[in-house]
Protein backbone atom coordinates (compact mmCIF):
# COMPACT_ATOMS: atom_id res chain seq x y z
CA UNK A 1 0.00 0.00 0.00
CA UNK A 2 2.71 2.32 0.94
CA UNK A 3 6.18 2.04 -0.16
CA UNK A 4 8.45 5.09 1.08
CA UNK A 5 12.72 5.00 -0.16
CA UNK A 6 15.10 7.01 1.03
CA UNK A 7 12.71 9.61 1.58
CA UNK A 8 14.27 13.24 2.32
CA UNK A 9 12.50 16.62 3.27
CA UNK A 10 14.36 19.73 4.10
CA UNK A 11 12.99 23.33 4.55
CA UNK A 12 14.74 26.39 4.62
CA UNK A 13 14.94 28.34 8.45
CA UNK A 14 15.27 31.90 8.44
CA UNK A 15 18.24 32.28 10.88
CA UNK A 16 18.28 36.26 11.07
CA UNK A 17 16.11 39.01 10.12
CA UNK A 18 16.09 42.41 7.93
CA UNK A 19 16.94 42.52 4.84
CA UNK A 20 19.81 40.47 4.17
CA UNK A 21 18.79 36.60 5.63
CA UNK A 22 20.87 33.71 6.26
CA UNK A 23 18.86 30.63 5.84
CA UNK A 24 19.81 27.63 7.12
CA UNK A 25 18.30 23.73 6.09
CA UNK A 26 16.73 22.11 8.46
CA UNK A 27 16.32 18.14 7.25
CA UNK A 28 12.81 17.68 8.46
CA UNK A 29 12.66 13.81 7.11
CA UNK A 30 15.98 11.99 6.84
CA UNK A 31 16.43 9.46 4.34
CA UNK A 32 13.23 7.23 5.91
CA UNK A 33 12.62 3.79 3.96
CA UNK A 34 9.67 1.64 5.00
CA UNK A 35 6.97 -0.08 3.29
CA UNK A 36 3.08 -0.92 4.38
CA UNK A 37 1.15 -3.85 3.50
CA UNK A 38 -2.39 -3.52 2.51
CA UNK A 39 -4.45 -4.31 5.61
CA UNK A 40 -2.07 -3.44 8.34
CA UNK A 41 -2.27 -1.15 11.26
CA UNK A 42 1.39 1.17 11.47
CA UNK A 43 1.22 3.35 14.67
CA UNK A 44 3.75 6.13 13.42
CA UNK A 45 5.25 7.75 16.34
CA UNK A 46 7.69 10.08 17.89
CA UNK A 47 8.23 13.38 19.96
CA UNK A 48 7.04 16.85 18.56
CA UNK A 49 8.78 17.99 15.58
CA UNK A 50 10.16 14.58 14.55
CA UNK A 51 8.68 14.56 11.18
CA UNK A 52 5.34 12.53 11.18
CA UNK A 53 3.39 15.32 10.01
CA UNK A 54 6.10 16.39 7.60
CA UNK A 55 5.99 12.35 6.36
CA UNK A 56 2.26 12.41 6.35
CA UNK A 57 2.02 15.30 4.25
CA UNK A 58 4.31 13.84 1.58
CA UNK A 59 2.28 10.49 1.14
CA UNK A 60 -0.61 12.74 0.87
CA UNK A 61 0.77 14.55 -1.45
CA UNK A 62 0.84 18.10 -0.21
CA UNK A 63 4.05 18.61 0.02
CA UNK A 64 6.74 17.41 -2.14
CA UNK A 65 9.84 15.62 -1.09
CA UNK A 66 13.48 17.23 -1.85
CA UNK A 67 14.56 13.36 -2.76
CA UNK A 68 13.68 10.15 -2.73
CA UNK A 69 10.72 8.12 -3.87
CA UNK A 70 7.10 7.32 -2.60
CA UNK A 71 4.00 5.32 -4.32
CA UNK A 72 0.94 5.20 -2.07
CA UNK A 73 -1.51 2.97 -3.98
CA UNK A 74 0.69 2.50 -6.99
CA UNK A 75 0.68 6.45 -7.32
CA UNK A 76 2.97 9.07 -7.21
CA UNK A 77 1.11 11.17 -4.32
CA UNK A 78 2.53 14.69 -5.20
CA UNK A 79 2.08 13.87 -9.15
CA UNK A 80 -1.43 12.60 -8.84
CA UNK A 81 -2.86 14.09 -5.55
CA UNK A 82 -6.44 14.04 -6.62
CA UNK A 83 -6.60 10.79 -8.14
CA UNK A 84 -5.04 9.86 -4.74
CA UNK A 85 -7.26 12.19 -2.78
CA UNK A 86 -10.00 10.00 -3.89
CA UNK A 87 -8.44 6.37 -2.48
CA UNK A 88 -7.45 7.64 1.26
CA UNK A 89 -9.00 9.22 3.37
CA UNK A 90 -7.04 11.60 6.41
CA UNK A 91 -8.33 13.12 9.77
CA UNK A 92 -6.18 15.42 11.43
CA UNK A 93 -7.01 15.44 14.88
CA UNK A 94 -6.47 19.44 15.14
CA UNK A 95 -8.05 20.51 12.70
CA UNK A 96 -11.69 19.97 10.93
CA UNK A 97 -12.44 18.89 7.30
CA UNK A 98 -16.26 19.59 8.32
CA UNK A 99 -18.23 22.56 7.34
CA UNK A 100 -18.27 25.08 10.43
CA UNK A 101 -21.70 26.79 10.50
CA UNK A 102 -23.18 23.56 8.62
CA UNK A 103 -24.99 20.67 10.57
CA UNK A 104 -23.02 17.96 10.19
CA UNK A 105 -25.42 15.94 7.81
CA UNK A 106 -25.10 18.97 5.42
CA UNK A 107 -21.06 18.35 5.61
CA UNK A 108 -21.75 14.64 4.61
CA UNK A 109 -23.43 15.46 1.30
CA UNK A 110 -21.24 18.29 0.64
CA UNK A 111 -18.09 15.55 1.07
CA UNK A 112 -20.00 13.05 -1.05
CA UNK A 113 -20.34 15.35 -3.93
CA UNK A 114 -16.58 16.44 -3.88
CA UNK A 115 -15.36 12.55 -3.80
CA UNK A 116 -18.25 11.69 -6.25
CA UNK A 117 -19.79 8.85 -4.13
CA UNK A 118 -22.87 7.46 -5.69
CA UNK A 119 -26.41 7.83 -3.76
CA UNK A 120 -26.11 4.22 -2.82
CA UNK A 121 -22.88 3.69 -1.58
CA UNK A 122 -23.46 6.89 0.20
CA UNK A 123 -26.38 5.77 1.98
CA UNK A 124 -24.79 2.51 3.30
CA UNK A 125 -21.64 3.81 4.27
CA UNK A 126 -23.02 6.99 6.27
CA UNK A 127 -26.04 4.94 8.12
CA UNK A 128 -22.87 2.10 9.01
CA UNK A 129 -21.17 4.98 10.93
CA UNK A 130 -24.05 6.40 12.22
CA UNK A 131 -24.89 3.25 13.72
CA UNK A 132 -21.30 2.49 14.52
CA UNK A 133 -20.19 5.57 15.88
CA UNK A 134 -23.63 7.08 17.31
CA UNK A 135 -24.08 10.00 15.12
CA UNK A 136 -27.97 9.95 15.32
CA UNK A 137 -28.51 12.25 17.39
CA UNK A 138 -26.28 15.38 16.34
CA UNK A 139 -26.84 15.12 13.14
CA UNK A 140 -28.58 17.93 12.15
CA UNK A 141 -26.45 20.04 14.92
CA UNK A 142 -24.16 22.61 13.17
CA UNK A 143 -20.76 21.79 13.67
CA UNK A 144 -19.49 24.33 15.84
CA UNK A 145 -22.14 23.08 18.47
CA UNK A 146 -20.24 20.28 18.65
CA UNK A 147 -18.12 18.58 21.58
CA UNK A 148 -14.88 17.46 20.92
CA UNK A 149 -15.73 14.21 20.49
CA UNK A 150 -18.65 14.59 18.57
CA UNK A 151 -16.57 16.42 16.39
CA UNK A 152 -13.85 13.44 15.92
CA UNK A 153 -16.65 10.94 15.32
CA UNK A 154 -17.81 13.26 12.54
CA UNK A 155 -14.56 13.93 11.10
CA UNK A 156 -13.95 9.88 11.00
CA UNK A 157 -17.08 9.55 9.10
CA UNK A 158 -16.09 12.00 6.72
CA UNK A 159 -12.86 10.27 5.81
CA UNK A 160 -14.64 7.34 5.33
CA UNK A 161 -17.27 8.16 3.00
CA UNK A 162 -15.67 7.34 0.00
CA UNK A 163 -14.57 4.16 1.71
CA UNK A 164 -10.25 4.99 1.18
CA UNK A 165 -8.27 2.27 1.10
CA UNK A 166 -6.03 3.78 3.45
CA UNK A 167 -6.87 5.85 6.22
CA UNK A 168 -4.20 8.13 7.95
CA UNK A 169 -4.97 9.79 10.87
CA UNK A 170 -2.82 12.51 12.91
CA UNK A 171 -3.72 12.31 16.71
CA UNK A 172 -7.27 11.56 16.45
CA UNK A 173 -7.51 10.78 19.59
CA UNK A 174 -5.84 14.27 20.70
CA UNK A 175 -8.17 15.90 23.71
CA UNK A 176 -10.75 13.09 23.96
CA UNK A 177 -12.24 11.73 27.24
CA UNK A 178 -11.30 7.98 27.84
CA UNK A 179 -15.08 6.63 26.99
CA UNK A 180 -14.52 9.09 23.74
CA UNK A 181 -10.83 7.71 23.17
CA UNK A 182 -12.02 3.88 23.84
CA UNK A 183 -15.35 4.41 21.40
CA UNK A 184 -13.03 5.68 18.30
CA UNK A 185 -10.54 2.59 18.54
CA UNK A 186 -13.25 0.24 19.04
CA UNK A 187 -14.49 1.46 15.58
CA UNK A 188 -10.84 2.02 14.20
CA UNK A 189 -10.21 -1.83 14.82
CA UNK A 190 -13.94 -2.83 13.13
CA UNK A 191 -12.84 -0.87 10.20
CA UNK A 192 -9.36 -2.33 9.93
CA UNK A 193 -9.96 -6.22 10.19
CA UNK A 194 -13.50 -6.28 8.94
CA UNK A 195 -12.87 -4.00 5.93
CA UNK A 196 -9.45 -4.22 5.88
CA UNK A 197 -9.01 -0.53 5.08
CA UNK A 198 -4.83 0.02 6.09
CA UNK A 199 -4.24 2.24 9.24
CA UNK A 200 -1.54 4.87 9.55
CA UNK A 201 -1.41 6.50 12.69
CA UNK A 202 0.20 8.99 14.45
CA UNK A 203 -0.07 9.40 18.39
CA UNK A 204 1.23 10.03 21.78
CA UNK A 205 -1.34 8.12 23.21
CA UNK A 206 0.63 4.28 23.78
CA UNK A 207 -3.06 3.24 24.62
CA UNK A 208 -3.89 4.18 21.04
CA UNK A 209 -0.95 1.88 19.50
CA UNK A 210 -0.95 -1.10 21.88
CA UNK A 211 -5.01 -1.74 20.90
CA UNK A 212 -5.03 -0.78 17.48
CA UNK A 213 -1.39 -1.20 15.80
CA UNK A 214 0.75 -4.16 16.09
CA UNK A 215 3.42 -2.73 14.30
CA UNK A 216 5.21 0.25 15.29
CA UNK A 217 7.43 2.89 13.90
CA UNK A 218 9.57 5.09 16.07
CA UNK A 219 11.32 8.09 14.20
CA UNK A 220 12.94 11.42 16.16
CA UNK A 221 15.13 13.97 13.99
CA UNK A 222 14.08 12.62 10.89
CA UNK A 223 15.06 8.92 11.47
CA UNK A 224 13.32 5.81 11.53
CA UNK A 225 14.62 4.57 15.05
CA UNK A 226 12.74 1.60 14.94
CA UNK A 227 10.17 -0.63 13.41
CA UNK A 228 8.60 -3.82 14.72
CA UNK A 229 5.68 -5.15 17.22
CA UNK A 230 5.59 -3.49 20.14
CA UNK A 231 6.22 -5.52 22.92
CA UNK A 232 9.17 -6.53 21.00
CA UNK A 233 10.95 -3.41 20.66
CA UNK A 234 9.59 -2.27 24.50
CA UNK A 235 11.70 -5.53 25.96
CA UNK A 236 14.25 -4.95 23.66
CA UNK A 237 14.81 -0.77 24.39
CA UNK A 238 13.65 -1.07 28.12
CA UNK A 239 14.05 -5.03 29.36
CA UNK A 240 12.97 -3.43 32.93
CA UNK A 241 9.88 -3.53 34.48
CA UNK A 242 9.01 -1.89 37.42
CA UNK A 243 6.98 -3.68 40.57
CA UNK A 244 5.53 -0.88 43.28
CA UNK A 245 4.81 -2.83 46.34
CA UNK A 246 3.29 -1.15 49.26
CA UNK A 247 3.73 -2.71 53.05
CA UNK A 248 1.25 -2.87 55.41
CA UNK A 249 3.92 -2.00 57.82
CA UNK A 250 7.12 -0.26 57.08
CA UNK A 251 9.69 -2.18 56.65
CA UNK A 252 12.62 -3.30 54.50
CA UNK A 253 12.55 -3.79 50.82
CA UNK A 254 12.19 -8.26 50.21
CA UNK A 255 15.68 -9.45 48.94
CA UNK A 256 14.18 -11.68 46.05
CA UNK A 257 17.40 -12.68 43.65
CA UNK A 258 17.39 -11.44 40.21
CA UNK A 259 15.58 -7.67 41.70
CA UNK A 260 17.16 -4.46 42.62
CA UNK A 261 15.40 -2.27 44.91
CA UNK A 262 15.70 1.15 43.19
CA UNK A 263 13.88 3.25 45.53
CA UNK A 264 11.73 3.39 49.10
CA UNK A 265 9.24 6.04 49.82
CA UNK A 266 6.97 6.98 52.61
CA UNK A 267 9.21 5.83 55.20
CA UNK A 268 9.67 2.11 54.10
CA UNK A 269 6.24 1.49 53.39
CA UNK A 270 6.52 1.74 49.66
CA UNK A 271 9.16 0.08 47.29
CA UNK A 272 10.43 0.53 43.96
CA UNK A 273 11.37 -3.01 42.64
CA UNK A 274 13.30 -3.32 39.25
CA UNK A 275 13.41 -6.64 37.63
CA UNK A 276 14.05 -7.79 33.96
CA UNK A 277 11.33 -9.42 32.10
CA UNK A 278 13.46 -11.58 30.30
CA UNK A 279 14.71 -13.72 33.47
CA UNK A 280 11.39 -13.77 35.57
CA UNK A 281 7.75 -12.95 35.18
CA UNK A 282 5.47 -10.49 37.70
CA UNK A 283 3.74 -13.34 38.84
CA UNK A 284 6.50 -15.54 40.03
CA UNK A 285 8.18 -12.22 41.56
CA UNK A 286 5.03 -11.54 43.65
CA UNK A 287 4.79 -14.68 44.69
CA UNK A 288 7.92 -14.27 46.19
CA UNK A 289 7.43 -11.20 47.54
CA UNK A 290 4.22 -12.05 49.73
CA UNK A 291 6.07 -14.81 51.20
CA UNK A 292 8.52 -12.67 52.47
CA UNK A 293 6.81 -9.46 53.55
CA UNK A 294 3.01 -8.45 53.76
CA UNK A 295 2.08 -6.53 51.05
CA UNK A 296 -0.79 -3.90 51.29
CA UNK A 297 -1.39 -3.47 47.37
CA UNK A 298 1.02 -3.54 44.24
CA UNK A 299 1.60 -2.97 40.94
CA UNK A 300 3.73 -3.56 37.62
CA UNK A 301 4.54 -0.51 36.19
CA UNK A 302 5.32 -0.99 32.62
CA UNK A 303 7.56 1.66 30.56
CA UNK A 304 6.11 4.96 29.40
CA UNK A 305 5.66 5.20 25.44
CA UNK A 306 8.29 8.27 25.82
CA UNK A 307 10.83 5.90 27.58
CA UNK A 308 10.48 3.59 25.15
CA UNK A 309 11.44 6.46 22.18
CA UNK A 310 14.00 8.28 24.22
CA UNK A 311 16.02 5.14 24.43
CA UNK A 312 15.66 4.50 21.22
CA UNK A 313 17.08 7.86 20.19
CA UNK A 314 19.74 7.72 22.71
CA UNK A 315 20.54 4.09 21.48
CA UNK A 316 20.85 6.24 17.95
CA UNK A 317 23.45 8.87 19.01
CA UNK A 318 25.25 6.09 20.88
CA UNK A 319 25.34 3.92 17.72
CA UNK A 320 26.14 7.40 15.42
CA UNK A 321 29.67 8.17 18.29
CA UNK A 322 30.93 4.64 17.86
CA UNK A 323 31.05 4.88 14.26
CA UNK B 1 -27.90 40.52 3.62
CA UNK B 2 -30.91 43.03 4.66
CA UNK B 3 -28.01 44.98 6.89
CA UNK B 4 -25.40 44.36 3.34
CA UNK B 5 -27.89 45.76 1.30
CA UNK B 6 -29.22 48.69 3.22
CA UNK B 7 -25.24 50.22 3.59
CA UNK B 8 -24.95 49.87 0.00
CA UNK B 9 -27.86 52.11 -0.06
CA UNK B 10 -26.71 54.88 2.23
CA UNK B 11 -23.29 54.93 0.77
CA UNK B 12 -25.09 55.24 -2.32
CA UNK B 13 -26.83 58.12 -1.18
CA UNK B 14 -23.96 59.80 -0.07
CA UNK B 15 -21.92 59.51 -3.17
CA UNK B 16 -24.79 60.75 -4.83
CA UNK B 17 -24.80 63.57 -3.31
CA UNK B 18 -21.02 63.98 -4.05
CA UNK B 19 -20.65 63.35 -7.76
CA UNK B 20 -23.87 64.85 -8.48
CA UNK B 21 -23.06 68.32 -6.91
CA UNK B 22 -19.80 68.09 -8.88
CA UNK B 23 -22.08 67.32 -12.69
CA UNK B 24 -24.04 69.82 -11.74
CA UNK B 25 -21.40 72.65 -11.32
CA UNK B 26 -20.35 71.47 -14.25
CA UNK B 27 -23.05 72.74 -16.32
CA UNK B 28 -24.92 69.32 -16.00
CA UNK B 29 -22.29 66.80 -17.62
CA UNK B 30 -19.11 65.68 -17.39
CA UNK B 31 -17.28 63.20 -19.35
CA UNK B 32 -20.77 61.77 -20.96
CA UNK B 33 -22.12 61.22 -17.60
CA UNK B 34 -25.43 63.67 -17.31
CA UNK B 35 -27.06 63.45 -14.06
CA UNK B 36 -29.24 60.47 -15.33
CA UNK B 37 -25.72 58.83 -15.84
CA UNK B 38 -24.23 59.85 -12.65
CA UNK B 39 -27.28 57.95 -10.95
CA UNK B 40 -27.27 54.86 -12.85
CA UNK B 41 -23.73 54.75 -12.59
CA UNK B 42 -23.87 54.85 -8.74
CA UNK B 43 -26.43 52.29 -8.34
CA UNK B 44 -25.37 49.80 -10.04
CA UNK B 45 -21.61 50.51 -8.48
CA UNK B 46 -23.19 49.71 -5.21
CA UNK B 47 -24.81 46.79 -6.38
CA UNK B 48 -21.77 45.35 -8.32
CA UNK B 49 -19.66 45.83 -5.04
CA UNK B 50 -21.29 43.76 -2.89
CA UNK B 51 -21.82 41.04 -5.94
CA UNK B 52 -18.36 40.97 -7.49
CA UNK B 53 -17.22 41.35 -3.83
CA UNK B 54 -15.06 43.53 -3.90
CA UNK B 55 -13.22 43.35 -0.33
CA UNK B 56 -13.61 39.83 0.54
CA UNK B 57 -13.17 38.17 4.21
CA UNK B 58 -9.66 36.98 3.51
CA UNK B 59 -10.55 34.08 4.54
CA UNK B 60 -8.09 31.92 3.06
CA UNK B 61 -5.63 34.03 4.23
CA UNK B 62 -6.37 33.09 7.70
CA UNK B 63 -6.40 29.18 6.89
CA UNK B 64 -3.15 29.97 5.55
CA UNK B 65 -1.86 31.41 8.81
CA UNK B 66 -3.34 28.87 11.02
CA UNK B 67 -2.12 25.83 8.85
CA UNK B 68 -6.01 24.76 8.08
CA UNK B 69 -5.71 24.70 4.84
CA UNK B 70 -4.11 21.31 4.79
CA UNK B 71 -7.26 20.57 4.52
CA UNK B 72 -8.23 22.09 1.97
CA UNK B 73 -5.16 21.19 -0.41
CA UNK B 74 -5.72 17.40 0.08
CA UNK B 75 -9.30 17.49 -1.25
CA UNK B 76 -9.67 15.57 -4.63
CA UNK B 77 -10.11 19.53 -5.94
CA UNK B 78 -8.27 22.05 -7.57
CA UNK B 79 -8.23 24.63 -5.01
CA UNK B 80 -8.84 27.73 -6.88
CA UNK B 81 -11.58 25.96 -9.00
CA UNK B 82 -13.33 24.76 -5.95
CA UNK B 83 -13.30 28.18 -4.47
CA UNK B 84 -14.39 29.77 -7.69
CA UNK B 85 -17.25 27.53 -7.91
CA UNK B 86 -17.99 28.56 -4.55
CA UNK B 87 -18.09 32.36 -5.48
CA UNK B 88 -19.86 32.04 -8.55
CA UNK B 89 -22.77 30.22 -6.26
CA UNK B 90 -22.59 33.25 -3.67
CA UNK B 91 -22.47 35.33 -6.65
CA UNK B 92 -26.14 33.84 -7.15
CA UNK B 93 -27.36 34.38 -4.35
CA UNK B 94 -26.26 37.79 -4.15
CA UNK B 95 -27.73 38.93 -7.53
CA UNK B 96 -31.02 39.23 -5.70
CA UNK B 97 -29.92 40.16 -2.19
CA UNK B 98 -26.98 42.49 -3.61
CA UNK B 99 -26.96 43.77 -6.95
CA UNK B 100 -30.56 44.22 -7.33
CA UNK B 101 -31.64 46.10 -4.30
CA UNK B 102 -29.69 49.58 -4.89
CA UNK B 103 -30.74 49.03 -8.47
CA UNK B 104 -34.33 49.09 -7.74
CA UNK B 105 -34.44 51.61 -5.30
CA UNK B 106 -32.29 54.14 -7.77
CA UNK B 107 -34.84 53.32 -10.64
CA UNK B 108 -38.07 54.50 -8.42
CA UNK B 109 -36.74 57.04 -6.68
CA UNK B 110 -34.10 58.92 -9.24
CA UNK B 111 -33.80 60.00 -12.53
CA UNK B 112 -31.94 56.67 -14.32
CA UNK B 113 -30.84 55.91 -17.81
CA UNK B 114 -32.14 53.20 -18.91
CA UNK B 115 -30.22 51.44 -21.82
CA UNK B 116 -31.97 51.82 -25.12
CA UNK B 117 -30.93 48.62 -26.83
CA UNK B 118 -32.74 45.87 -24.74
CA UNK B 119 -30.20 43.55 -25.63
CA UNK B 120 -27.61 45.61 -22.70
CA UNK B 121 -29.46 44.03 -20.06
CA UNK B 122 -28.27 40.21 -20.64
CA UNK B 123 -24.63 41.65 -21.88
CA UNK B 124 -24.77 43.77 -18.65
CA UNK B 125 -25.57 40.71 -16.66
CA UNK B 126 -22.27 38.88 -18.70
CA UNK B 127 -20.15 41.37 -17.75
CA UNK B 128 -20.90 41.43 -14.36
CA UNK B 129 -20.28 38.06 -14.22
CA UNK B 130 -17.10 38.11 -15.82
CA UNK B 131 -16.21 40.82 -13.42
CA UNK B 132 -17.13 38.65 -10.40
CA UNK B 133 -14.54 35.85 -11.41
CA UNK B 134 -11.64 38.51 -11.80
CA UNK B 135 -12.77 40.10 -8.45
CA UNK B 136 -12.18 36.39 -7.37
CA UNK B 137 -8.80 36.15 -8.93
CA UNK B 138 -7.54 39.15 -7.55
CA UNK B 139 -8.78 38.49 -3.76
CA UNK B 140 -7.41 35.00 -4.32
CA UNK B 141 -3.74 36.67 -5.21
CA UNK B 142 -4.11 38.71 -2.01
CA UNK B 143 -5.03 35.75 -0.44
CA UNK B 144 -2.40 33.37 -1.63
CA UNK B 145 -0.05 35.62 -0.91
CA UNK B 146 -0.38 34.85 2.95
CA UNK B 147 1.81 31.59 1.99
CA UNK B 148 4.69 33.43 1.13
CA UNK B 149 3.86 36.63 3.86
CA UNK B 150 2.54 34.68 6.39
CA UNK B 151 0.48 38.11 7.55
CA UNK B 152 -1.26 39.67 3.96
CA UNK B 153 -3.00 41.80 6.60
CA UNK B 154 -1.15 45.12 4.75
CA UNK B 155 -1.70 43.77 1.39
CA UNK B 156 -4.98 43.41 2.06
CA UNK B 157 -5.82 46.45 3.43
CA UNK B 158 -4.05 47.99 0.19
CA UNK B 159 -6.28 46.20 -1.54
CA UNK B 160 -9.13 47.17 0.24
CA UNK B 161 -8.30 51.29 -0.06
CA UNK B 162 -7.18 51.47 -3.41
CA UNK B 163 -9.28 49.00 -4.79
CA UNK B 164 -12.29 51.89 -4.91
CA UNK B 165 -10.48 54.13 -6.85
CA UNK B 166 -8.74 51.89 -9.41
CA UNK B 167 -11.92 50.13 -10.41
CA UNK B 168 -14.16 52.77 -10.54
CA UNK B 169 -16.62 53.49 -7.06
CA UNK B 170 -15.18 56.43 -5.89
CA UNK B 171 -15.88 58.71 -9.23
CA UNK B 172 -16.03 56.98 -12.95
CA UNK B 173 -12.82 56.21 -14.64
CA UNK B 174 -13.56 58.65 -17.10
CA UNK B 175 -12.97 62.02 -14.86
CA UNK B 176 -9.53 60.95 -14.46
CA UNK B 177 -7.05 62.66 -16.38
CA UNK B 178 -5.91 60.89 -19.89
CA UNK B 179 -2.60 59.98 -18.59
CA UNK B 180 -4.58 57.98 -15.73
CA UNK B 181 -7.11 57.05 -18.00
CA UNK B 182 -4.85 54.91 -19.97
CA UNK B 183 -2.57 53.55 -17.14
CA UNK B 184 -6.14 52.33 -15.61
CA UNK B 185 -7.80 50.52 -18.63
CA UNK B 186 -4.41 48.85 -19.40
CA UNK B 187 -4.88 47.05 -16.23
CA UNK B 188 -7.63 44.86 -14.81
CA UNK B 189 -8.92 47.03 -12.32
CA UNK B 190 -11.51 48.77 -14.48
CA UNK B 191 -12.71 45.55 -15.10
CA UNK B 192 -14.10 44.74 -12.00
CA UNK B 193 -17.20 47.73 -11.90
CA UNK B 194 -16.28 50.38 -14.56
CA UNK B 195 -16.52 47.46 -17.84
CA UNK B 196 -19.93 46.73 -16.07
CA UNK B 197 -21.28 50.13 -15.73
CA UNK B 198 -20.14 50.74 -19.16
CA UNK B 199 -22.02 47.85 -21.07
CA UNK B 200 -25.13 49.18 -19.10
CA UNK B 201 -24.91 53.50 -19.73
CA UNK B 202 -23.58 52.47 -23.59
CA UNK B 203 -20.40 54.24 -23.22
CA UNK B 204 -17.66 52.55 -25.17
CA UNK B 205 -17.39 49.46 -27.49
CA UNK B 206 -19.52 46.50 -25.58
CA UNK B 207 -17.59 43.66 -27.51
CA UNK B 208 -13.72 45.55 -26.87
CA UNK B 209 -15.32 46.01 -23.41
CA UNK B 210 -16.52 42.30 -22.78
CA UNK B 211 -12.85 41.17 -24.58
CA UNK B 212 -11.07 43.26 -22.22
CA UNK B 213 -12.87 41.69 -19.35
CA UNK B 214 -12.38 38.40 -21.01
CA UNK B 215 -8.80 38.43 -21.07
CA UNK B 216 -8.08 39.93 -17.48
CA UNK B 217 -10.44 37.00 -16.53
CA UNK B 218 -8.10 34.34 -18.23
CA UNK B 219 -4.98 36.05 -17.02
CA UNK B 220 -6.01 36.25 -13.58
CA UNK B 221 -6.95 32.99 -13.18
CA UNK B 222 -3.90 31.80 -14.95
CA UNK B 223 -1.60 33.62 -12.40
CA UNK B 224 -3.37 32.24 -9.72
CA UNK B 225 -3.14 28.77 -11.00
CA UNK B 226 0.67 29.08 -11.41
CA UNK B 227 1.20 31.07 -7.52
CA UNK B 228 -1.16 28.02 -6.19
CA UNK B 229 0.98 25.25 -7.47
CA UNK B 230 4.72 27.34 -6.30
CA UNK B 231 2.81 28.07 -2.98
CA UNK B 232 2.16 24.25 -2.56
CA UNK B 233 5.75 23.34 -3.88
CA UNK B 234 7.96 26.01 -1.84
CA UNK B 235 5.92 27.06 0.79
CA UNK B 236 6.01 25.39 4.64
CA UNK B 237 2.26 24.70 5.54
CA UNK B 238 1.83 25.91 9.16
CA UNK B 239 1.78 24.47 12.29
CA UNK B 240 3.13 20.44 12.36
Amino acid sequence: MIEVRELRREFKVATSKGLRRNYKTVTAVDDVTFDVREGEAVGYVGPNGAGKSTTIKMLTGILVPTSGHIRVGGVDPSKQRRDLARRIGVVFGQRSQLWWDLPLKDSFDLLKSIYRVSAPDYRTRLDECVELLGLQEFLVTPVRQLSLGQRMRGEITAALLHAPELLVLDEPTIGLDLESKERLREFLQDINTRRGTTLLLTTHDLDDIERLCPRLMVIDHGKVLADGPLDELRAEVTPERVLVIDLTEPGPAPDVPGVTAVRSEAGGLRHHLTFRRAETTAAALITQVVRQVEVHDLAVVEPEIDDVIRKLYQRQVAQDANR
Amino acid sequence: MLAGATTNVVFGLLRLAIISAAVTAAHGEIADYDIAATNTYVWIGQGLLGFVLLWGNNELAERVRSGDVVVDLYRPWHLQGALLAQDVGRGGYALLTRLAPPMVFGMLLFPFQFPENPARWPLFLLSATIALVISFGVRFLVELSAFWLLDNRGLYGFWNVSSGLLCGLTVPIAFFPEWARNALWASPFPALLQAPIDVFLGHGNVVKLLLYQAFWAAAILAIGHFALQRAVRKVVVQGG
